[in-house]
């Protein structure tokens, strides 16, 4: 299944990605700049913060808990579509999604 | 400055060399590696690695990461002394490394306590990729296992074991769990939560050697007291020692770890030291030197940015550490030591949250699967009990207001 990350600057990469690993872990693993992660997923900070794509919000479903609070810690403007992309994992459903990285994750 | 050497690639040492890189510096940078491979994540070691087993997943970086940041790699590769008037690091291969700057993100390594029997089969430490290796291939043919130190790694191993269907019987020298890292009233939390996984838990006694069995393989432990606990693997989980000794042999100063200014500088102005190895001045005044990743990394962002950019402020960052123990994610905010007062707040049907403060001022949060309160508390360290006491003690309430503030 693949990922697409569309940098700030617009620049779309595409991944590939395995099913049941995380968007965070499929960014930091294909060297996407954009996604941090530094705390390997452990929901301890907010720099792996996406945006979802508006069509693919309802696919992704909603956030976990604690999720929101984290996001308030986020660098970057916090919007409906925000999420912690070390909370989406990839499934089927989620085959080909496409995902915006904010301006800045420090 | 054209050239700085990293020794040492665990995440301090692979963040140095990234932030540098990420700062603007466009010199060379070499990073030596004692251990073989990439860098990788080490918490997952005593978690997530031990139900999975996937190495590629801990790598904090793909290869590719490091070619096009132009970061030279040379892992397996022991430095055998630090030459500070020529300015070069000497590697075990007989290679001289000459240095403008050189970062020391040596990090720990485990204690080793004076007892006998450590070097029989199936004694086994946790610290690295190959320890955990070790353990997960040993733990599918383990029926009971023996931890020596009841502190997160300890813990974690535990919990972990008991969901794989091992007996564990946990033997902590001090009366209480994690006591240099949590508040009584947390301890005696988890304490229950192991016990409900079937966990044996003796405190405050001492392990005084391993015992072999037929072949010289362990079988178990011998405790101070006279009595005996079974078990044919045995994790020794007593903290861990800062590797220091090259820092010291350079005549670098080093006192439980490298002593270093607010700045992470030695005294040596082309030496910086971070991470677990790095002891810098805390917010009591005195040494203080953390292992965890928010050290590791906020120390190595802290070095580039004063390297690069020559920001001589001093470092601040508020301290995090975290421990999963089966289902328990215990998250902890500031720093324990100096407390002088607590509260354990009740919360329904879950852990409490314990706040502890220091001379009227929140200097530690501890809570348990509760992130977004453990979010809170970071932003709010330091703040006055009143203005927490005014918001009910609610931390997330107390943090929209001084943001809104």
């Amino acid at each position: 299944m693949k990922i697409t990350f569309v940098a700030a600057d617009g620049t779309r990469t595409q991944v590939q990605a395995r099913e049941g690993d995380s968007v965070m872990h499929t960014a930091v693993q294909n060297d996407v700049d954009g996604i941090i992660g530094e705390c390997g997923g452990s929901m301890m900070c907010a720099t792996c913060h996406c945006y979802v794509d508006d069509g693919w919000t309802e696919a992704v479903g909603g956030q976990e808990e604690g999720e929101s609070d984290l996001l308030d810690c986020a660098a970057s403007e916090v919007r409906p579509t925000s999420r912690l992309s070390c909370q989406i994992r990839m499934r089927a459903e989620l085959d080909g999604i496409v995902i915006h990285l904010p301006e800045s994750q420090l | 400055m054209q050239r700085i050497v990293i020794i040492g690639s665990g995440q301090g040492g692979q963040q140095a060399a990234a932030s540098l890189r990420q700062e603007g510096f466009s010199g060379e940078i070499l990073m030596l590696g004692e251990e073989p491979g990439l860098p990788y994540q080490r918490p997952p070691l005593s978690k997530a690695y031990m139900a999975n087993g996937d190495a590629g997943a801990l790598l904090l970086k793909p290869a590719a990461f490091y070619e096009r940041s132009a970061i030279m790699l040379r892992d397996g590769v022991r430095v055998t002394a630090i030459d500070r008037a020529a300015r070069a690091v000497l590697t075990g291969d007989g290679a001289r490394h000459a240095y403008d700057h050189l970062i020391l993100a040596t990090g720990a390594r485990n204690a080793r306590p004076p007892i006998p029997g450590l070097d029989a089969p199936g004694v086994v430490g946790l610290r690295s990729l190959a320890d955990a290796e070790r353990i997960r291939r040993r733990l599918a043919a383990t029926r009971q296992a023996v931890v020596v130190g009841g502190g997160f790694i300890g813990l974690e191993f535990a919990a972990m074991a008991r969901a794989a269907g091992v007996g564990v019987t946990v033997v902590e020298a001090t009366p209480r769990l994690m006591a240099r890292a949590v508040s009584p009233e947390m301890a005696a939390h988890f304490l229950d939560l192991h016990r409900a996984m079937g966990t044996e838990l003796l405190l405050g006694v001492q392990a005084a050697g391993v015992l072999t069995g037929a072949a010289g393989h362990a079988a178990g432990v011998a405790l101070a007291d006279g009595r005996e606990v079974a078990g044919d693997l045995v994790l020794m989980a007593t903290g861990v020692r800062p590797n220091a000794e090259l820092a010291e042999a350079a005549g670098l100063a080093c006192a439980n770890g490298i002593l270093v200014d607010a700045t992470l500088a030695t005294a040596d102005p082309a030496i910086s030291a971070l991470g677990d190895v790095a002891a810098f001045p805390g917010p009591l005044g005195a040494p203080l030197r953390l292992e965890s990743v928010q050290a590791a990394v906020d120390h190595a962002r802290h070095v580039a940015r004063r390297l690069v950019h020559g920001d001589g402020r001093p470092y601040a960052a508020v301290p995090w550490f975290w421990s999963d123990q089966g289902k328990a994610k215990l998250q902890i905010a500031g720093l324990l030591s100096g407390a002088d007062h607590s509260l354990a707040l009740p919360q329904p049907d879950a852990a409490p949250v314990v706040l502890l403060f220091r001379q009227g001022r929140l200097a530690a949060v501890e809570t348990v699967n509760a992130p977004g309160i453990h979010m809170a508390a970071r932003r709010l360290i330091g703040a006055p009990q009143d203005s927490l006491r005014a918001h009910g003690y609610d931390l997330r309430a107390a943090v929209k207001a001084v943001s809104a503030a």
